[in-house]
């Protein structure tokens, strides 16, 4: 009987504590959301501020009416000596990588992944050795002969050495391969029955299939592919090549300059370098979501 | 593979053969080139190479220079990995609990994943800057002269705070999916058995957790020793002099711009084996002990 | 429509491992075969190699008049269900249905027609738009036998089709896939571990042990004259008891049971007493121990031991009984005999064609 009334009466009792830990709750959140969100919110600030104002009194607490003509600027004014690396062009140079390496990235793994596991075929477990020992040294490692190696390919300043050595590990094979390996063994038997070769099953059925994982590696891929630093810092001389990211190298050297900075034109740069992949990420939540965290299981 | 595979025998190589031909070329070629090249000397223009066996190596065991850079390095993934990791519990923790603006927090905690590393640094620059920074101007408040890029700890401290700030998302979208792939059932008995919120979540919720936790160690070993370089590239804004650095950090400087292929490439090669070591002991605890299911 | 012939056909994996071992049987056109064994006894692995899903090692398979072993599943004529069903979850019912005959360059007006007439047939006419996720499990069955019928295959193959299932939708499926199979009169061969959907729908059951064929007959067949241990114990529910008895002088003897036989044989038998054939006798010559009593409405099931064997007895819901003691009888003609030491069942040739209630006992005392 003890029992019964106590715990009729803790939930009573809790009702009021309950309350104040919620409230505790939401604080945390919200501070943790202050931390997250704080220094986006400084760049904008001062991308919408003339830059006289910044450099007297630092990021304000209201925004200014600069922000189109810092978006001009940035877009339109290049800030190397060649007079290539406008916004514009290192915005197209993003794409172009982001693009071109989830693409990439998402039809070679999803060919060998297929290769893997619908199909026997002598040498099988060394192909699968060979590849995914890539997912164990990441590029930074080694990251000088790779360069020496792309140079003597005479890929320096091209797309394709921007892209095709970053391609050159087995996260998305991984990733497929863990899905097609969850998709049930009668699906391929019954297109065999219903007289699909492997071409067949692979378009009508695998594909179609795997359309939600290929939405979300598509999403991770290109955030990856636009986010690349080293790489490009390496391949890209040529300003005309740069991409978003790489050229916050060149962004930086603004912060430096003698007279007034341009802050506003590099802060807006540096939103425009955050914008398409933050958005991607917000606006896909549920399947990036889905798919980082199913990639490593 | 499947049970009822295809046998067609051209198929499966074509479907290969991208794969593998890059992978070979950029992949098993230049590791194979780093160690090679871990045993030579360069000379610094270019003309031919002399091999020194394994001084590359013991050079750099002897240089206290490389010695420092590897003792921040890993005092460096230690802070960034523990501070990271826990901030994101805390984080998702809560917002697994709250019921109202769960969305709303889940997205304003997690964009910052798609946030460069460089831009990050970018990001350190501003907040940090020397005329008029506000976090610099913060510090100051407390008497704290706030030097980044001048002052090694200073720069340290900001290295640090920029890693753990674009790392925490990734923890919590681990972290919170972790949470919600706990059982109802486990919590419901969990409310059952134990009063006291702590001791449910000390007791029941994080040994469940523990395996995400151990693979987010991992990974954030891995982003620590790996990924912050944008992040370093950009606080010593290409310029690391007196400034603190990692080791890839190192392997970069020292091979790109100061053009020792032969002991950026033995740096390389210690690099592979610490990663490595790293993924050995990955299988090893995910075999041994952390396993639920 | 057509006939069925393995000829030694034997499937031995790469390990070495022998999963089916060589075997041989007719099946005849139209006729509704079931394979029926405990998991791993070899039975989907033969289904598999008819199927052409698995390569077969030796012997021949002949579906109508030609060798298939060499040919592809698809040209093989079949049509087969899957336990889980199998269906293409991003294609709509219609399109599930169709697969198969789009593949083979069927005429769109003569698949719509086919897959509307199958629709018909299945009830389905309602479903052909959605999703296989948004339909019940047994809905989903029936698009996998949609899938099946509009193929007009010359032999229908079903894996485990109902295990997927819950008990009072499997009871219902199992009556619709044996009336269907009868009015399409396709040949089919029905792969199960569950005795009572061998027994209810068969033709032919073939029991498969360890990859082996243990017997070959109709349900009635099996289930009265089981050719082995196994296959008594396998089929029906509960099983048969199978106690340990002793031949001697031509005559048998299990506990105050003495049975004279027409036999040559001396030594331990097994004895085999299905549960229905045992009945309450104040004067029979078995003495049981009642130890439980489960009552199943229609009847009742006796758990208990004579001399320390272990038997269940069936008894219908008129008998009136408690736990305790309790005096059986049996008809000799319902006994079977098996080999101790291999399980083989052995001639059984009682001289009496009735246990007579009273003679055994005054012949005792």
């Amino acid at each position: 009987m003890a029992d019964i009334t106590s715990s009729l009466a803790a939930p009573a009792r809790s009702t009021r504590r309950f309350r104040w830990s919620t409230l505790a709750d939401h604080a945390i959140l919200i501070t943790g959301s202050l931390f997250m969100l704080l220094p986006l919110l400084v760049l904008l600030q001062t991308a919408s501020t003339p830059d006289i104002e910044t450099m007297k009194y630092g990021p304000g607490l209201y925004f200014g009416d600069q922000l189109d003509d810092n978006f001009r600027k940035a877009m339109f004014e290049a800030s190397g000596f060649s007079g290539q690396n406008t916004g514009l062009s290192m915005f197209k140079n993003s794409l172009i990588l982001g693009l071109g390496f989830a693409f990439g990235k998402i039809v070679i793994g999803m060919m060998a992944a297929y290769a893997i596991v619908y199909f026997r075929m002598r040498f099988a477990t060394m192909a699968f050795w060979l590849i995914f020992t890539t997912l164990l040294l990441p590029l930074e490692v080694r990251i000088l002969p790779s360069y020496e190696i792309t140079q003597k390919l005479g890929l320096l300043n091209t797309y394709t050495g921007l892209i095709v050595p970053l391609i050159a590990s087995a996260t998305a094979t991984f990733f497929f391969r863990q899905f097609f390996r969850s998709v049930p063994e009668e699906l391929v038997e019954a297109a065999r029955i219903d007289g699909a070769g492997p071409v067949k099953f692979f378009i009508d059925i695998l594909v179609p299939l795997s359309q939600t994982m290929i939405a979300a590696m598509f999403i991770i891929m290109f955030v990856y592919g636009w986010n690349q630093y080293l790489w490009p810092t390496m391949i890209t001389t040529e300003e005309g090549m740069y991409t978003l990211v790489r050229g916050i190298k060149q962004i930086v050297q603004v912060l430096e300059g003698n007279e007034i900075p341009q802050y506003g034109r590099a802060n807006m740069l540096a939103i425009i370098a955050v914008i398409p992949p933050v958005a991607i990420v917000i606006f896909f939540q549920s399947w990036f979501v889905k798919g980082l965290t199913e990639s490593d299981k | 593979m499947k049970r009822a595979g295809f046998t067609s025998r051209w198929l499966p190589i074509f479907l290969l053969v991208p794969q593998l031909s890059i992978i070979l070329l950029f992949f098993y070629w230049p590791a194979a080139y780093a160690m090679k090249s871990s045993f030579f000397l360069q000379d610094p223009f270019g003309f031919g190479q002399t091999f020194v066996g394994l001084e590359n190596y013991t050079s750099l065991f002897t240089s206290s220079e490389y010695l420092k850079v590897a003792n921040f390095t890993v005092f460096f993934t230690v802070v960034v990995t523990f501070f990271s990791l826990s901030l994101a519990l805390l984080l998702a923790v809560k917002a697994d609990k709250v019921l109202r603006g769960a969305k709303t927090y889940r997205t304003l905690l997690m964009w910052v994943y798609a946030v460069a590393p460089p831009v990050a640094g970018f990001m350190g620059l501003i907040l940090f800057n020397q005329r008029w920074g506000p976090l610099m101007e913060f510090f100051g408040l407390f008497g704290w002269e706030f030097e980044m890029g001048a002052d090694y700890s200073d720069t340290a401290f900001a290295m640090i705070v920029i890693s753990i700030w674009k790392q925490v998302p990734v923890n919590f979208i681990f972290f919170l999916s972790g949470l919600q792939a706990i059982p109802k059932a486990v919590r419901e008995a969990a409310l059952i058995d134990n009063r006291s919120a702590s001791g449910r979540f000390w007791d029941v919720t994080f040994p469940l957790l523990a395996p995400t936790g151990f693979f987010l160690l991992i990974i954030n070993i891995t982003y620590a020793l790996f990924d912050t370089f944008g992040v370093i590239d950009t606080v010593v804004r290409g310029e690391p002099s007196n400034n603190p650095m990692t080791l890839v950090y190192k392997v970069y400087v020292d091979g790109f711009r100061g053009n020792d292929l032969g002991g950026s490439s033995a740096q390389s090669v210690i690099l592979m084996v610490l990663v490595l070591a790293l993924t050995v002991f990955q299988f090893r605890m995910v075999e041994r002990r952390i396993h639920y299911t | 429509m057509a006939k069925v012939t393995l000829d030694n056909v034997r499937k031995v994996y790469p390990n070495g491992v022998e999963a089916v071992t060589p075997a041989s049987f007719d099946i005849k056109d139209g006729e509704f075969t079931v394979l029926v064994g405990p998991s791993g006894c070899g039975k989907s692995t033969l289904l598999r190699m008819i199927a052409g899903l698995e390569e077969i090692t030796d012997g021949a398979l002949t579906i109508g008049d030609r060798v298939v072993n060499d040919l592809d599943p698809a040209d093989r004529d079949i049509a087969m269900v899957f336990q889980n069903y199998a269906l293409y979850p991003h294609m709509t019912v219609r399109k599930n249905i169709a697969y198969g005959l789009k593949n083979r360059k069927t005429p769109k007006e003569v698949i719509e027609k086919k897959v509307a007439e199958a629709a018909k047939m299945l009830n389905l006419e309602e479903y052909l738009d959605r999703k296989p996720s948004q339909l019940s499990g047994g809905q989903r069955q029936r698009v996998a036998m949609g899938r099946a019928i509009v193929r007009d295959p010359s032999l229908f193959l079903f894996d485990e089709p109902l295990s997927n299932l819950d008990a009072k939708l499997r009871n219902q499926m199992r009556i619709e896939i044996k009336a269907l199979q009868r009015r399409l009169g396709v040949t089919s061969i029905y792969v199960t571990h569950d005795q009572v959907e061998a027994m209810t729908m068969a033709d032919r059951i073939i029991v498969l042990n360890g990859g082996k064929i243990e017997q070959i007959g109709t349900p009635s067949e099996i289930y009265h004259n089981p050719a082995s241990t196994f296959v008594a114990s396998f089929m029906g529910a509960p099983p048969m008891n199978l106690v340990a008895a002793e031949l001697t002088d031509e005559t048998l003897f299990f506990a105050g049971l003495q049975l004279p036989m027409k036999t040559d044989y001396r030594g331990p038998v097994t004895l085999g007493l299905r549960p229905e054939d045992l009945h309450i006798d104040p004067y029979g010559p078995l003495a049981m121990e009642v130890e439980l009593i489960e009552e199943l409405g229609a009847h009742r099931l006796l758990h208990g031991q004579i001399e320390d064997q272990r038997l269940t007895v069936h008894l219908s819901k008129e008998t009136e009984v408690t736990t305790g003691p309790l005096r059986l009888s049996c008809h000799p003609t319902s006994l079977c005999l098996f080999h101790p030491q291999t399980g083989e069942r052995m001639d059984c040739n009682p001289k009496v064609q009735s246990l007579s209630a009273r003679k055994p006992q005054e012949q005792h005392s």
